[in-house]
């Protein structure tokens, strides 16, 4: 690309990708548990079981030592489009503004005003209101993800949108297009799944915990059964959604299913691989594995037939599918952008015949427009490793939850949990594995879909501020170093609190 | 509603959860407090369990404040904050300590101690109150930069904000009205911090020290937003030239502002009375009702001043470097669309606000109380 500097793009990314893993470190547990939390504050006000009470405070205490970083990472993410997305923010402020406004006015006052009366309001307010309180956080953080995640799916796939060459930016012509796009659909309901997982097997995780050391078992056993159906169901879910998932990135993100599967030269009964892994160092195209037969085909267009273009085919062209060359689409890109400059020049003159003739083939090439800035066409390739191997690991993972919940409720039912031993030792490092698989996931989403930051419509390069590299270097590691600390301050507190268990877990320090 | 109408319907949004946010630092001024009031670790609990159910209500606000913003001006979005990048980085690192602080200062294990999360919330308050002060006095005295939106047709250099300056943002700190304004808010977010302990907390030292204090914090107050106003109404402001769009200078703009919008004028007088009403109750009377006096009284004052800011066809962010470049609230805006899709979320506004309200009333029925803290397991 011709931009104008490289190793700012890179270092904003950078920073970007730091302080939204930091974040995606909080977040599914804060959406997870929140519902846990809410479920057995309900348990509590119907019995006026003290055990359900002690449960609720134990939960709800971890719960808040999460919310709290979870808050902080947010923040940061939130202004960093202005501060480091500086020239993305005006392109496409019109549209990309609206749902982060929405989202605080609907969740994040929700979420924040019912947290006070969740955690101080047990004997300040009617134990109903006090209730209900517990299950408008859990309903307030969910909204936040809805919007967050319209926010962007609309970045993959830019819906309800047209190009203003008047005021040279994006504007949105239609809301609701945006807002029920259904990649931000599938969007939306596989991440709150997935955040479900996330909050299952935590409370598994700290249930086997005890089961090992021999404590709080009666509370473990509770636990692990409540939790056990709750992660089945979603991880069933999760699998169900992720494939809707692929089938839209399929249709709106061709390159970035391609980067997914590793596939290079397009086909028609396209295989999956189970299990895969790059075969040699020097050559990116060769892939070896467990390939299922068709199954790509089937996942990306429901048909066994189908044709599933590859990375080759995206850059070449591929004329029999009517994929247009990169090339083309980079000249239709420059030509798109040179008739945008010559509008306005047109306009400033009055010369309104010229600008008439500039809009229109302004209009014919813009959907092209975001590749007028490439140079090459290699430069719409994106990494292809990183997609690949994380949502292979993703999908063995969700398929893991799946069975590992079924075994858990199947063995809470018939009270044998404490027999395997390594099963418990396995569940409680499986939190481990949840979070992995819930990074990767990002990963796939947003590395698959470079050099895009609005897919076809925007590439990183153009989208940065203009500031120096040495800035962007400097908050960096300012930020890595502050999330550093505040992470391994939050999980000493978190596994102490842990350690104390549920009944001293109620007590203040 | 007209674009034009839309367009300042959303400055006033924008200017409502300003002053909204500026009100509720009263949080960041009880953290910078915690010294002076309390002299045992029992009364700086108190002190700190009694901001502490707040906190998280200033937060949002801010980040609401941000989101309204960007939805309805993406221009200074766009250009405040990826130019004036170190006041705006400061600002957020400052509240990214804060919001960590309250939920582990006291828990066992917490890594840092307490005292390091003490520290923290004390950062928080004095450089979250004073460098938004001084941001915002960037919208009456300006910052050197350029906007040039065509320029995304040069795909060799296709940048639209430039800032001039490589300090970005932090050389507004070296203007006297910048840095008057940041020290006002930054003593009059103690004021209002001591006015609301003498409201909520039930312990007689503190409410006398407090109410001390507030005699001395107000005097400091007084001195910086008096000067702050004095520069503000003799300097030359930003005017609009309402048919050709040009930006000028005009002397005595924002005094023209005033009498050209009286109802502006007046809102600023009863703010300003409020605000020294709710001190003299709290200071002299030692009545908890000074908060509320004093809180609404900001709330008006500061938007009025943002009113000054923004309308009567005056330039809300300024360029000194380039006047043309100026953001007003006409060429900053988001389209017209989706200031109409906005303003019907807007309408959900005061239900959110009915349900603050409730809340805040049924939480603090009982004062914040020793007792209460020794009992409570989910204390700070
Ligand atoms: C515990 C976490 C977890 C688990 C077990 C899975 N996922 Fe996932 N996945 C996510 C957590 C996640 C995520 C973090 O929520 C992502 C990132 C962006 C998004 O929308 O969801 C995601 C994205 C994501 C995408 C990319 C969507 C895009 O680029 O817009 C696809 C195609 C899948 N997933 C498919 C699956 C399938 C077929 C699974 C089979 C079981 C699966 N995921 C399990
Ligand atoms: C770049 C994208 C994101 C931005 C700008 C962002 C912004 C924020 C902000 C500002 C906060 C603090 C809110 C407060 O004051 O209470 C926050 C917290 C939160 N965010 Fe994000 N966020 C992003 C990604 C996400 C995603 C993808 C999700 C969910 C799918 C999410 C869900 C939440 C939740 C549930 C909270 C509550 C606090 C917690 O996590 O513990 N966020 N976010
Ligand atoms: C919270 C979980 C998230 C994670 C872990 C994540 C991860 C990443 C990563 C790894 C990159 C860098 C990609 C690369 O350089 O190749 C990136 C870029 C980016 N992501 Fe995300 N992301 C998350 C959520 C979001 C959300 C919710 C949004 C928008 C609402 C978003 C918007 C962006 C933007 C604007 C960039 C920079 C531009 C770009 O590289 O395309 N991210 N993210």
């Amino acid at each position: 690309m011709e931009h104008f500097n490289l190793a700012l793009v890179d270092w904003s990314r950078a920073q970007f990708a730091l302080t939204a893993i930091y974040h995606w470190f909080f977040v599914p547990l804060t959406l997870g548990l929140s519902f846990i939390v809410a479920y057995m504050h309900t348990l509590y006000y119907k019995t006026g079981d003290e055990k359900w009470k002690n449960m609720t405070k134990f939960w709800m205490k971890l719960f808040g030592i999460n919310f709290a970083i979870g808050v902080a990472t947010g923040i940061i993410l939130e202004f960093e489009f202005g501060t480091n997305w500086s020239n993305y923010s005006w392109i496409v402020g019109d549209i990309f503004g609206a749902p982060l406004a929405i989202e605080g006015i609907l969740a994040f006052f929700l979420e924040s005003t019912f947290i006070a009366v969740m955690f101080f309001g047990w004997d300040r307010v009617s134990k109903k209101f006090h209730m209900l309180s517990s299950w408008l956080v859990a309903f307030g953080s969910n909204l936040s993800a809805l919007w967050i995640l319209i926010a962007n799916g609309w970045m993959q796939n830019p819906v309800g949108t047209r190009f203003n060459p008047v005021t040279v930016r994006n504007e949105m012509v239609n809301f609701f297009d945006v807002a029920l796009s259904p990649t931000a659909v599938f969007k939306f309901l596989h991440t709150v799944s997935q955040a479900y997982i996330i909050g299952a097997l935590f409370v598994v995780a700290v249930s086997a915990w005890y089961l090992l050391h021999k404590r709080h078992r009666a509370f473990a056993k509770k636990s692990i059964l409540i939790a056990s159906v709750f992660g089945l169901l979603a991880s069933v879910f999760v699998a169900m959604t992720g494939d809707s998932s692929a089938y839209d990135v399929a249709h709106k993100q061709p390159m970035k299913l391609a980067a997914m599967e590793g596939l290079y030269d397009g086909e028609t009964n396209a295989s999956l691989y189970a299990f895969g892994f790059l075969n040699s160092q020097k050559d990116n195209t060769n892939f070896k594995g467990i390939r299922l037969p068709s199954m790509l085909s089937i996942m990306a267009f429901r048909d066994a037939s189908a044709f599933v273009p590859g990375v080759n085919d995206l850059v070449n062209g591929n004329e029999e599918y009517d994929i247009l060359p990169a090339e083309t689409r980079i000249e239709k890109g420059r030509l798109a952008i040179g008739a945008l400059a010559g509008y306005k020049k047109a306009r400033e003159a009055g010369d309104e015949q010229l600008a008439e003739q500039n809009l229109k083939m302004f209009e014919d090439n813009y959907a092209h427009f975001g590749y007028g800035y490439f140079k090459d066409k290699q430069e719409i390739v994106p990494p292809v490793m990183l997609p690949f191997y994380s949502f292979h690991i993703m999908v063995g993972l969700g398929l893991f939850f799946i069975l590992m919940f079924a075994w858990l409720l199947y063995a809470s039912i018939q009270d044998k949990l404490d027999k395997y031993k390594w099963v418990l030792h396995l569940s409680v490092w499986s939190i481990l594995l949840g979070y992995i698989a819930s990074e990767l996931g990002w990963i796939v989403a947003e590395v698959g879909r470079q050099p895009w930051t609005i897919q076809d419509l925007l590439p990183v390069g153009i989208s940065t501020s203009h500031l120096s590299v040495g800035s962007v270097q400097t908050t960096f590691f300012m930020f890595l170093v502050l999330f550093t600390v505040l992470l391994i301050a939050e999980l000493k507190i978190m596994l102490t609190q842990i350690k104390k268990g549920p009944e001293e877990g109620g007590s203040h320090v | 509603m007209s674009y034009a109408a839309l367009q300042g319907y959303w400055w006033i949004i924008v200017s409502i959860l300003a002053s909204v946010l500026v009100f509720l630092m009263f949080v960041q001024g009880g953290q910078t407090l915690l010294k002076q009031i309390a002299k045992t670790d029992k009364e700086r609990s108190l002190l700190i369990n009694s901001i502490g159910r707040k906190w998280d209500l200033t937060f949002t606000t801010l980040v609401t404040f941000g989101g309204a913003f960007f939805a309805s001006f993406p221009l200074f979005y766009s250009t405040s904050f990826g130019g004036a990048y170190w006041v705006w980085v400061l600002i957020l690192f400052s509240f990214i300590i804060q919001a960590v602080s309250y939920e582990y200062r006291t828990k066992a294990n917490n890594f840092l101690g307490t005292k390091t999360y003490d520290v923290f919330l004390l950062i928080n308050g004095v450089l979250a109150t004073i460098l938004i002060g001084i941001a915002v006095g960037t919208f009456f005295t300006g910052s050197e930069f350029s906007v040039v939106k065509m320029n995304i047709t040069n795909a060799s250099d296709p940048v639209i904000s430039r800032w001039q300056t490589a300090t970005h943002g932090l050389e507004a700190a070296f203007n006297i009205t910048n840095l008057a304004l940041g020290l006002a808010i930054f003593f009059l977010a103690r004021v209002l911090a001591m006015l609301y302990f003498i409201n909520n907390i039930d312990n007689e030292k503190i409410v006398k020290r407090s109410a001390k204090q507030l005699k001395l914090c107000s005097i400091a107050f007084l001195v910086f937003f008096l000067l702050f106003v004095g520069l503000l109404l003799t300097k030359e402001g930003f005017a609009v030239n309402p048919d050709t769009k040009e930006v000028f200078m005009e002397p005595y703009k924002y005094v023209h502002n005033l009498l050209e919008m009286p109802v502006v004028f007046i809102l600023f007088l009863i703010g300003v009375v409020g605000v020294l009403f709710g001190i003299f109750l709290g200071a002299f009377k030692i009545s908890g009702k000074g908060i509320w006096y004093a809180g609404i009284g900001t709330i008006i004052t500061v938007f009025s001043l943002l009113m000054l800011a923004g309308f009567n066809h005056t330039a809300f962010y300024p360029s000194t470097f380039d006047l043309q470049s100026s953001l007003t609230i006409h060429n900053a805006s988001s389209s017209k669309y989706t200031l109409t899709a906005m303003s019907w979320v807007s309408l959900l506004v005061p239900f959110v606000i009915a349900y603050i309200w409730y809340t805040w009333k049924s939480m603090s029925k009982r004062k914040v109380s020793e007792e209460d803290i020794e009992n409570d397991t989910m204390a700070y």
